[in-house]
């Protein structure tokens, strides 16, 4: 394909990718409310350019191009767009998911007001988004880290409820503080270092740090802070939970690859592109951020635990799963990260299934806690077959995904020489078990013990198409990341190029 | 102490009086004569420190100086009197709001806005605020 | 005549013919003398700008008449980005204002009419007052420029017929002239001392003794009151609060810069290597001092406004404080810097929030102008809703603040960079959590606002129809701050014109 190949050296690529959302969000935030079909349409074609366009940057990065577009914004600063294996992987996942979540926010949305601000900043949210995974250096991260705390605001509170404006008020209070420590954090190394590129393995001259160790633990700390609230680490987790009364398709994204994963795939880049790891372990701050992800993974299962609505419960299981990732980053040897990275991916397709399922439940039958559950697997079976992939898949059973990234980590652990992540490991699996696999037998096998009527149904389909082929969808390539896991295009096999090809 | 020390302290301290004046005094027009008074100090002092020129003759730039202020300051004035009538007239007295002895000072966060909502919107044509006299 | 001088000439002289032409009453006298006043203003910036780019620095005598009584002219890389910004705000301003004040049939039958009828010719006349002061090489000068300035500045805030505006204009009024005579007083005593006007050739002699440390107290002094720096900022809130719209936005936005901008004169190029060292040190921090309380003292009080534009005003007083933080940061230099120099960042940092302040007020200004005139109430409470019927004016308000709080990207970003590498590569933490936690309060008093004018139960009523005019002139004065924050280049690129310090 001499003509694809050719599209694929393109160096404005990455900007292109920005654009496709972009302009779409732009151009529908001017539509009026009853532009339906326009909105739609714009919606549709930005997330399959992406798509395309995403698609011709991974077969060029496979052929070993590295992307790289830059602005000059200050002089010795640029906005700088990388296409890298690594940003790639956080890229792919989020074009994909857009794509996904926008038929199932159409469907989901039908009727209710204020779509067009709705969809505008949903594809301006996957614009900030991209930017986060795209960025070159820290100047351009913080730029789109910055604007996807603007763009999702206005999601939390679509609603406009008391309940929304007070989760959105506690959203804006961490992630504005945290931004502030971010960016004084990327001032202080940028006046300190000089420099602010993200280089596979570290970019700070370790001299730099033995001459000067208090002040880049400073910088580490602030930094640390600014990405840390978005990871929902502990003990800055606490507005994750409560944004929950955004509508379903926001908290969808927003758990699966917007927000949270903003943070963690901060917590990577700091760990691995601005220190690197092997100063951050030298330093002892990797050691912290250990065991902060490891009490974060524990602390949040047992949360999980006692929540009976379903999107808390949800909620605090993202805590916990989030913190694997930080967890395998901040380990010193490559299996590792390959099991944190890999369950960025996974994470986020079992999740957001879990979302999707219950957005659906919330929506077709009324049913929003887990107490209310009581054979709803017979009302509506594929969302459940979807939902018990998607939660056994969490716990870690194989072969769905979350079974691979759990084996590399434990497998990492060792082969870092930090065994005592295995009974984390274990507990943590004991514990996701304890929370999801009561929903999964309330579901199937307890017998109706809500107001629902079981024969009721307006097609052959149990729900609406639009919410119930995305679940499915997402269900399936949680499966098979599991499945054909060992195979080049799979995560893991994307992962597996990006640590032992260096990109880390 | 010679002639033009003495001069140059007088405008000093016609100056501090006029300041003085300015901020001290409640009634607008012992501002507008303050102000006054502070522009005759500058002047005074601007004539009696210039430097001489070879041969004892006065320096021009000075005076040109001070002329061109005289104007400036003319014009100041008739701006400052027709105001401060103006708030004569609106508030039936010539002070400033705070410097009433009998008022209480106005809290920070009243509302700045004396919209009566019963007049015709064309009256608020020139800003969203109407007349209060 | 040709290039530089002739576009200096234009500068001022371009708008003080055109508010000669507006004085002439009628709606098409107003019109053509807007129109003539803003072509002028931005063909001169644009002339000037690419004459100093090519050529350098200006220096031009008036007529031939040689120092020191000729009028002397000089243009540098700081007038220039005055000039330009003035411009640019100017335009945008006079545009809004042209719908703002409405179909001026009849001038004469109401008091309110009053403000149609003088607010363009009183406008222009100020503004060939600030291009005055910009290209002003000698100090009687910039007195005389500074006197029209504030009587115009004065009675374009009594153009407001309430009570409040009238003894608020008074009090502005007073201050302004009592500035301007400490002013003087100063001028008087440098011209016996050193029998010079011109501001290069005083800079050339170093001064340093007393007389030169007392008149350059009276001066700054004057200035500062003029400026509204703590504690001498009472008068400012009532007085940018009780214009008219457009009136607030060229008060806030550019009359306070202009005498910033001649203290920035005096300070850096001609006192700021005369004096001993340790005073000098000591003096810019006291500016520094009351720079950070003021932008606390500020924020408080804008928090605890009830009238939107009287919290916008106390906004202004806290961002003042940004561009007296710069003077202490000026003064510290990285390790290894050359000791002679000002630090550079700290230079670029301050003008360019100079910058950033006068697109984003002025944009803030102008959408609070259109949501009180659609409401006729200048109450927070009373524009509840209001981002429903006025998306793009609150949209224009949004990003105004969103840039003061130096959200990425923006120009307040940018600026906000700057200063706090200028404080973080000297390992001065303390300024750079002033400068943090100033943009954390920022974004409380914005975000209160945004609280109201989102709320969705409450629909304005009655409702009066915007101009679409106002709507779009906010908006691109915002659109503007975010592409600055973009790219900084080319206006650092301008200022550095001359040199931080073009007077050795």
């Amino acid at each position: 394909m001499p003509l694809l190949t050719g599209f694929a050296e393109w160096e404005t690529l990455p900007l292109l990718v920005v654009l496709s959302s972009f302009a779409p969000g732009v151009v529908i935030m001017f539509l009026r409310e009853d532009q339906r079909g326009l909105r739609t349409t714009l919606n549709m074609i930005g997330a399959t350019l992406k798509l395309l366009l995403v698609g011709l940057m991974l077969t060029g990065v496979a052929a070993g191009i590295e992307y790289r577009w830059a602005m000059t914004v200050l002089p010795g600063l640029e906005l700088v767009l990388i296409g890298d294996a690594l940003a790639l992987l956080f890229v792919t996942l989020s074009a994909v998911l857009w794509m996904v979540t926008t038929i199932y926010a159409i469907g989901y949305l039908e009727g209710s007001p204020n779509r067009t601000r709705f969809f505008g900043f949903f594809s301006l949210c996957v614009t900030a988004t991209t930017g986060v995974a795209m960025a070159g250096d820290l100047f351009t991260f913080v730029i789109f880290y910055e604007a996807l705390t603007w763009t999702t605001y206005p999601l939390v509170v679509h609603r406009g409820s008391e309940a929304a404006i007070r989760a959105g008020r506690l959203y804006l209070i961490y992630t504005l503080t945290a931004g502030a420590l971010l960016i004084v954090g990327a001032v202080g190394l940028y006046a300190s270092a000089g420099t602010l590129e993200f280089v596979a393995g570290g970019a700070i001259d370790p001299q730099l740090v033995h001459e000067n160790p208090g002040r880049y633990l400073i910088i580490f700390f602030l930094l640390l802070g600014g990405v840390g609230v978005k990871a929902a680490l502990f003990p800055v987790h606490g507005w994750l939970p409560v944004a929950m009364v955004a509508p379903a398709p926001v908290s969808a994204l927003l758990h699966a690859v917007a927000v949270v994963k903003a943070g963690a795939f901060g917590v990577i880049r700091l760990l691995h592109s601005v220190f690197g790891i092997e100063l951050a372990t030298e330093m002892g701050v990797a050691a912290v951020v250990a065991a902060g992800a490891a009490f974060t993974i524990v602390y949040g299962s047992l949360r999980a635990l006692t929540q009976d609505d379903l999107k808390r419960r949800l909620a605090f299981s993202t805590v916990s799963q989030l913190s694997y990732i930080t967890l395998g980053a901040a380990l010193l040897l490559p299996l590792a990260h390959i099991g944190g990275l890999v369950h960025l991916v996974h994470q986020g397709l079992m999740k957001i299934t879990l979302f999707f399922c219950a957005g659906i439940l919330a929506e077709t039958i009324s049913v929003k806690r887990v107490s209310e559950m009581g054979g709803v697997g017979r009302r509506l079976p594929l969302t459940m077959i979807a939902f018990t992939v998607a939660a056994l898949g969490m716990i870690g059973l194989p072969p769905i995904a979350g079974f691979v990234s759990k084996w590399h980590l434990g497998l990492g652990g060792i082969e870092s020489g930090a065994e005592w992540i295995i009974p984390v490991l274990l507990a943590s699996s004991l514990l996701n078990a304890a929370y999801f696999l009561p929903i999964l037998r309330t579901a199937w096998f307890d017998p109706q013990n809500a107001e629902w009527n079981a024969a009721e149904r307006e097609s052959w389909l149990e729900a609406d198409w639009r919410l119930l082929w995305p679940a499915l969808i997402t269900a399936g390539i949680a499966l098979g990341s599991g499945l054909f896991a060992n195979t080049a295009w799979s995560p893991l096999g994307w992962t597996r190029l990006i640590v032992y090809g260096g990109g880390l | 102490m010679t002639p033009l020390t003495l001069y140059a302290l007088a405008g000093a301290g016609i100056f501090v009086l006029g300041l003085v004046g300015t901020l001290g005094r409640g009634h607008l027009f012992w501002k507008v004569l303050g102000v006054n008074f502070m522009g005759s100090g500058a002047f005074l002092i601007l004539m009696a420190a210039s430097p001489r020129l070879p041969g004892g003759e006065a320096d021009p730039v000075p005076q040109a100086m001070v002329l061109t202020g005289i104007v400036v300051a003319v014009s100041a004035t008739a701006l400052a009197l027709g105001m401060a009538l103006r708030v004569a007239v609106r508030t039936g007295r010539p002070y400033l709001s705070e410097d009433l002895p009998t008022k209480t000072p106005e809290p920070v966060e009243e509302s700045d806005v004396e919209s009566s909502p019963d007049r015709p919107p064309k009256d608020r044509a020139g800003g969203e605020e109407s007349t209060a006299h | 005549m040709s290039g530089a001088p002739l576009w200096t000439t234009v500068a001022v002289m371009g708008p003080l013919v055109a508010g000669i032409v507006a004085l002439a009453g009628g709606r098409r006298a107003l019109q053509s003398g807007l129109v003539l006043g803003s072509a002028s203003s931005l063909a001169a910036a644009w002339g000037l700008a690419h004459t100093i780019m090519d050529e350098g620095v200006v220096r031009h005598l008036l007529g031939g008449w040689g120092r020191p009584l000729g009028i002397e002219l000089y243009v540098d890389g700081l007038a220039a980005v005055m000039i330009s910004v003035t411009a640019v705000v100017g335009s945008v301003v006079s545009w809004y204002s042209s719908a703002y004040f409405g179909d001026v049939a009849d001038l004469r039958e109401s008091p309110a009419a009053r403000g149609a009828r003088f607010f363009a010719p009183l406008w222009l006349f100020l503004w060939s007052a600030m291009n005055g002061i910009y290209v002003s090489g000698d100090m009687f000068n910039l007195y005389v420029m500074m006197e029209v300035l504030g009587l115009s500045a004065a009675a374009i805030v009594t153009l407001a017929v309430t009570r409040k505006a009238t003894l608020a204009g008074m009090r502005y009024l007073f201050i302004s002239l009592a500035g301007s005579m400490l002013f003087l007083l100063g001028v008087a005593l440098l011209y016996a001392e050193y029998g010079t006007l011109s501001l290069e050739e005083l800079a050339a002699m170093n001064p340093g003794g007393a007389t030169a440390g007392w008149a350059l107290s009276a001066m700054t002094v004057g200035l500062l009151a003029k400026t509204a720096l703590f504690p001498l900022h009472s008068w400012l809130p009532p007085a940018h609060a009780g214009a008219p719209a457009p009136g607030s936005a060229i008060l806030s936005a550019l009359v306070v810069k202009a005498s910033f901008y001649v203290i920035v004169r005096l300070w850096m190029h001609v006192f700021g290597y005369g004096l001993p060292a340790a005073e000098a040190e000591g003096a810019l921090l006291i500016l520094g001092t009351l720079g950070g309380i003021a932008i606390i003292w500020g924020s408080l009080l804008a928090l605890r406004q009830v009238s939107l534009k009287r919290l916008i005003a106390y906004s202004t007083v806290a961002q003042i404080g940004y561009l007296f933080v710069m003077f202490p940061l000026l003064a510290e230099l990285a390790p290894g810097a050359d000791p002679d120099a000002w630090n550079l960042n700290a230079w670029n940092g301050g003008i360019y929030h100079l910058i950033a302040h006068a697109l984003a007020k002025a944009a803030m200004f102008l959408a609070a102008g259109s949501m009180t005139y659609a409401v006729a109430d200048d109450a927070i409470e009373s524009i509840s809703g209001v981002a429903h019927r006025l998306p793009m004016s609150f949209l224009a308000f949004g990003l105004g603040g969103l840039s003061l709080a130096g959200i990425p990207p923006s120009a307040g970003y940018v600026s906000k960079w700057l200063l706090l590498n200028a404080a973080l590569e000297s390992g001065q933490w303390f300024w750079a959590g002033l400068i943090a936690l100033g943009g954390l309060l920022t974004l409380a008093y914005v975000l209160m606002v945004g609280r109201y004018a989102v709320q969705i139960r409450h629909s304005p009523e009655p409702f009066r129809t915007v101009p679409r005019r106002m709507e779009w002139a906010a908006i691109t004065l915002a659109v503007l701050t975010v592409a600055l924050g973009l790219r900084a280049v080319e206006p650092l690129a301008l200022l550095s014109i001359g040199g931080a310090r073009p007077w050795p």
